[in-house]
């Protein structure tokens, strides 16, 4: 009895985890891949996992720990490329190091039972807690509330900054908030897929549903629901597999996008050879 | 005639670097005013201080309430400061132009939306409302960001260099289309093709650090002489070809 209980607490749980990362996920990763920021989030995740050893370090939640690292890099690199003029993709490229050599060494200079590396690296649904859900659950509402209500000055301030500036004082504002938002959403999902891993979860479904669809909306709508199929279907494979659950996910995304890249070829193939076909007549 | 805005001896810099000095300027209801001179002249810089982009170092800027109310001012800025492969598509483009009437909130309603379908169709554009930016030509990405910057029916149009992508076989019609839209709105080019838009221009500014005004479109020798302003001189009618050696 005892045991049914506990694997009925264990899919809820690993259910609500999916349902939840694949909003973040589908959200922000549709805004990171439109702007072309998937290097900058690539930096922002290995930077925080400097806060997860620190987290360890001082014997706080390394989740934490990971969120202040990943915002304050987060808002570093615009600072540095910004200000003090060093090129962008240089000032990711040493905060990113920077962060896993903290990282490790704090974790090394941790007294007594070394923890469990590899479930912050690669993922692990295991080790997450109730506490984890609950937070990757209110991100997806506020994410939800923050890209509905705001939706076109974050669609145009996105697509034309320069231009946003001539009508709206509030751009530095919205950039701020969304990268923090970018930076929380890496953290919290970093418990699902991973330092190494979590780039690819909010990286593969937008560019899925970026092959059937141009229109903004529509390509986080589809983001969300690719996300959802692919870390599903990986969810349950590793569950009977035994085989990590952030690398089956990613795994599955990728076939996933693989498969839909084909569909689509396969699709326009058709319609080239066929002029008088449905495309051709609507246009 | 009401004047739109005026500016009183103005001077603009980028950290110690004055760019515009001493800057007395007006712009009238109707006025279709070119803007030449040198590159990093200035010309950029005073279409960043009438959009508030740049605040002016000395003097002011005083704008008609009446006439410009919150800050009703369109803008085609030179290329590309947008992504052009960015997923927005040819009618949210368009739509934008109508922010700078909404809160940060706010949504499109439907004559929104059927507003920028009217002008899709008017800048010839018809069946392209759900393209993306980089599947147009060049002219035809232009007319998108001009129709971005009329949506809004501004009393004051901005150009920066509209030359700069135009394609030759939508030339004619661009400048046709600024000259319809003189009637309603005033319109501010900056160019540094002076012959080209001589024909089309009423009066014109020299920018190059100090702004002359000259009140006619007929670019004189003596003009050039008096002010100072190392451009290419290409006139039309009487006045001779003639090209001015940098000083």
């Amino acid at each position: 009895m005892e045991a049914n209980i506990f694997q009925y607490g264990f899919i809820v749980k690993g259910l609500l985890g999916v349902v939840f990362a694949s909003i973040t996920a589908g959200l922000i990763g549709a805004y990171i891949v439109s702007k072309r920021l998937v290097f900058l989030s690539g930096g922002i995740t290995h930077a925080s996992f400097g806060g997860i050893g620190i987290g360890y370090f001082v014997g706080i939640n390394p989740i934490v720990g990971a969120a202040v690292f990943a915002i304050f890099s987060a808002l570093g690199i615009e600072y540095l490329s910004g200000k003090q003029k060093i090129r962008e993709d240089s000032a990711i490229g040493i905060l990113w190091a920077f962060g896993m050599a903290t990282g490790i060494i704090f974790i090394y200079l941790t007294p007594g039972y070394s923890p469990n590396l590899m479930s912050y690296l690669f993922g692990s649904i295991l080790t997450v807690t109730n506490a984890d859900i609950v937070a990757l659950g209110i991100m997806s509402v506020i994410l939800i509330l923050y890209f509905s209500v705001f939706y076109r000055t974050i669609l145009y301030i996105s697509f034309d900054e320069v231009f946003a500036r001539t009508y709206s004082s509030y751009v530095d504002i919205f950039k701020y908030i969304t990268t923090s938002l970018i930076a929380l959403t890496i953290v919290l999902n970093i418990r699902m897929a991973g330092v190494v891993l979590v780039i690819s979860l909010l990286t593969i479904p937008p560019n899925i549903a970026m092959l059937f669809t141009k229109v903004y909306y529509k390509i986080v709508i589809w983001s969300i629901i690719a996300g959802f199929a692919g870390t599903a279907t990986g969810y349950v494979i590793s569950y009977f597999a035994g085989i990590p659950v952030g690398a089956t996910i990613i795994f599955t995304l990728v076939i996933i996008w693989a498969i839909a890249k084909c569909v689509k070829q396969l699709a326009e193939k058709i319609a080239k050879s066929d002029p008088g076909g449905i495309r051709s007549s609507r246009i | 005639m009401a004047c739109l805005f005026e500016m009183h001896s103005l001077s603009a810099s980028y950290d110690t670097n004055i760019v515009l000095q001493d800057v007395n300027f007006y712009v009238n209801e109707n006025d279709f005013v070119g803007v030449i001179g040198p590159n990093g002249g200035g010309k950029t810089t005073l279409l960043k201080v009438i959009l508030g982009l740049l605040k002016p170092v000395k003097g002011e800027i005083i704008f008609n309430k009446e006439l410009l109310d919150g800050n009703k001012i369109g803008y085609l800025p030179q290329i590309s400061t947008g992504d052009l492969s960015y997923p927005v598509t040819v009618t949210d483009v368009i739509l934008s132009g109508l922010m700078l009437q909404k809160r940060v909130f706010s949504r499109m309603s439907v004559s929104d939306k059927k507003k920028a379908a009217m002008i899709i169709e008017e800048l010839g554009l018809a069946g392209m409302s759900g393209a993306t930016l980089n599947e147009l030509s060049g002219g035809q990405m232009q007319r998108v960001f001009l129709g971005r910057a009329i949506i809004g029916d501004p009393k004051l149009l901005l150009l920066d260099e509209p030359g700069n992508f135009v394609d030759t076989t939508f030339e004619n019609d661009f400048y046709e289309k600024l000259k319809d839209l003189n009637k309603r709105m005033a319109i501010l080019m900056v160019s540094h093709d002076v012959g080209t838009i001589s024909a089309h221009i009423k009066s014109f500014a020299c920018v190059n650090r100090s702004l002359h005004y000259h009140p006619s479109n007929e670019i004189t020798y003596k003009d050039l002489l008096v002010y100072g302003c190392p451009v290419q001189l290409v006139a039309h009618g009487d006045i001779p070809h003639t090209v001015l050696k940098y000083h």
